[in-house]
């Protein structure tokens, strides 16, 4: 049998990851295999140190004032066997004048009884930047179940991004919820991307609160549910300075039985604030799947170029 | 040759009907234009030859190349050598010109994709990896919609009004796509409600309510077209005017 770290980047690779990062000493990353750092590599400016403990492993991650990490760091998260539990505390601070991207593979590629908890506590400075993409990587079992928590709280003059993408096998029960607080002259930008189908259980709750003024904020969802799969998102931004703006742009996709919920939340307490919203939910564009189909592509796989554009 | 024919097309939707006992002939190699006002029915008739759904007609048949197709799902006549440019075309996420102009190609060839961007005066090296998304203006994705067309190959084109949207300066690099379909081969439909776009077919067919009431020599029939239809405030044609339909003699 293959050693974890081998299985590991096996499952990293299939994930759409490049393998070849991890032995590049101008990036720097962190392999975790259920609750055991098996791999990791620092590089100046930037803090990364993980601690094992009894079900996971909790990560103190800081870029230094002023430090701008050119690379993106990379992160792996996963668990091989059919059963286990992971779960992963993050308490991320990006100083002033900082910035940093990161990209996160979590691959559960058997999972029949795998749980997945991540619970991030994150602060960004002043002038600062930080990019957070999660990609996801399931097996077609449906046995998983993946629990994101994040806190942020951006500063001054300051950009946060995340993008969170689980479009490859089964979601099984997925329930995330990210939260964030910006302050004046920043900018939020947070997009989940999830396609579901069998049984899998869809929630998401993404927040933003633009306390500060000319903040800028955009909630960006796009979820595809087919079979008996189920959706919910919730987005919400409040705008409570002046001139603060956002918006929510969601849209959701529904095939066969599957259904779906949007719950856009807009509250806007500052008279020189605006936040606007959009959301559509229902069965594939039918003008988008004709054009197609007046190609010559067959209906089936129309809908398909449709939806993997969306989820792209 | 006769490339398609519809006969006696009638289409209700929601009740009311919107074709009236179309008939019309497109014969292999021409440019045939279909003129008429606004609300004539002209995308309906669009619909209808492309099998969209909800446009099946209530009684009629399609012929392509002699062969019924009235009961042919779109993808099945595309597959035949039909395809349509809609007059609004739709936008999609996460998808590249690039990927958008391949998916007609029967041969995914980059040199083809590139030189259909140059065909509508669109810069591949620009456009290629653009996304057909909301971040392209209306004119730039109707041009990448003919651009689609040309890199097909098809055997009819329908194109429901290239010119809508498209500026004038650009309408003769328009006209000048649609004469180059005809040069590979392209038969196309050009739907169109101004009589000088009209007027680079071959022949012209004039839509007023639902059918088509008169086809003729292009320049004659927008001549027809201008004095008689433009001026006209009902847009209903005049045998129409009681209520009973009338399809007049061809
Ligand atoms: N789905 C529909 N249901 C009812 N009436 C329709 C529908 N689509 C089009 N129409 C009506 O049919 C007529 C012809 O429309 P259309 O084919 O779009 O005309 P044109 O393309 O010539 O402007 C118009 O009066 C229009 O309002
Ligand atoms: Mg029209």
């Amino acid at each position: 049998m293959m050693p974890d770290y081998e299985l590991m980047l096996d499952a990293y690779s299939k994930a759409g990851g490049v393998p070849a990062v991890f032995k590049d000493s101008d990036v720097a990353h962190l392999v975790v295999h259920r609750n055991k750092v098996i791999g990791s590599h620092l590089i100046p400016g930037l803090v990364l140190t993980p601690k094992e403990t009894e079900t996971g492993v909790n990560i103190d991650f800081r870029v230094e004032k002023g430090v701008k990490i050119e690379r993106p760091v990379h992160l792996c998260f996963g668990i091989i066997p059919k059963e286990g539990i992971q779960e992963i505390n993050i308490k991320a601070s990006v100083q002033d004048g900082a910035g940093v991207k990161l990209l996160a593979h979590c691959v559960f590629p058997n999972a029949v009884k795998v749980i997945h908890k991540m619970q991030a506590d994150i602060t960004i400075g002043d002038n600062a930047y930080y990019e957070y993409n999660e990609v996801h990587f399931h097996g077609d079992t449906g046995g998983v179940e993946v629990i994101p928590r994040a806190r942020v709280k951006v500063g001054r003059h300051s950009r946060l991004v995340t993008n969170f993408s689980l479009v490859h096998g089964r979601v099984g029960t997925f329930d995330l919820d990210y939260d964030t607080e910006v302050l004046d002259d920043s900018v939020l930008e947070m997009t989940a991307r999830v396609y579901g189908y069998g049984d899998d259980l869809i929630k998401i709750r993404e927040a933003g609160r633009l306390i500060g003024a000319n903040s800028r904020g955009l909630i960006k969802s796009r979820v595809a549910v087919k079979d008996n799969a189920q959706s919910e998102i919730i987005n919400e931004l409040t705008a409570t300075a002046p001139h603060a703006r956002g918006h929510v742009d969601c849209i959701e996709v529904i095939q066969g039985r599957a259904r779906a919920q949007a719950i856009p939340i807009v509250n806007v307490t500052h008279e020189l604030a605006k936040v606007t919203h959009e959301a559509a939910i229902g069965s594939v564009d039918k003008k988008q799947v004709e054009t197609l189909m007046a190609r010559g592509v067959e209906e089936e796989k129309a809908i398909d170029i449709v939806v993997s554009g969306l989820l792209k | 040759m006769e490339l398609v024919r519809l006969e006696d097309i009638s289409l209700n939707l929601e009740g009311r009907q919107i074709l009236r006992g179309l008939g019309l002939s497109v014969k292999a190699g021409t440019i045939h234009s279909v003129l008429g006002s606004n609300a004539a029915g002209k995308s309906t008739l669009a619909y209808v030859l492309m099998g969209c759904a909800g446009y099946r007609p209530q009684s009629g048949r399609i012929r392509l190349e002699g062969d019924d197709i009235t009961e042919l799902p779109i993808s099945k006549r595309s597959q035949r050598g039909i395809t349509l440019a809609w007059q609004e075309p739709a936008r999609f996420e996460g998808l590249t010109v690039k990927d958008y102009i391949s998916v007609g190609m029967k041969e995914k060839d980059e040199g083809l994709i590139k030189e259909s961007l140059h065909e509508v005066l669109l810069e591949p090296t620009e456009y290629m990896n653009r996304v057909v998304d909301k971040t392209l203006s209306g004119g730039e994705r109707k041009r990448i919609e003919l651009a689609a067309v040309f890199a097909m190959k098809p055997k009819l084109a329908i194109l429901d009004e290239p010119d809508s949207g498209i500026d004038i300066l650009a309408l003769d690099n328009i006209v000048n796509l649609i004469k180059r379909l005809k040069k590979q081969g392209t038969s196309v439909v050009l739907i169109t409600h101004r009589e000088e776009v009209s007027e680079i077919a071959d022949i012209t067919s004039l839509m007023c309510s639902g059918c088509i009431v008169k086809e003729g020599k292009p320049k004659e029939v927008g001549k027809y077209f201008k004095e008689k239809c433009l001026p006209c405030p009902t847009k209903i044609y005049p045998s129409f005017m009681d209520g009973k339909i009338k399809v007049p003699a061809k």
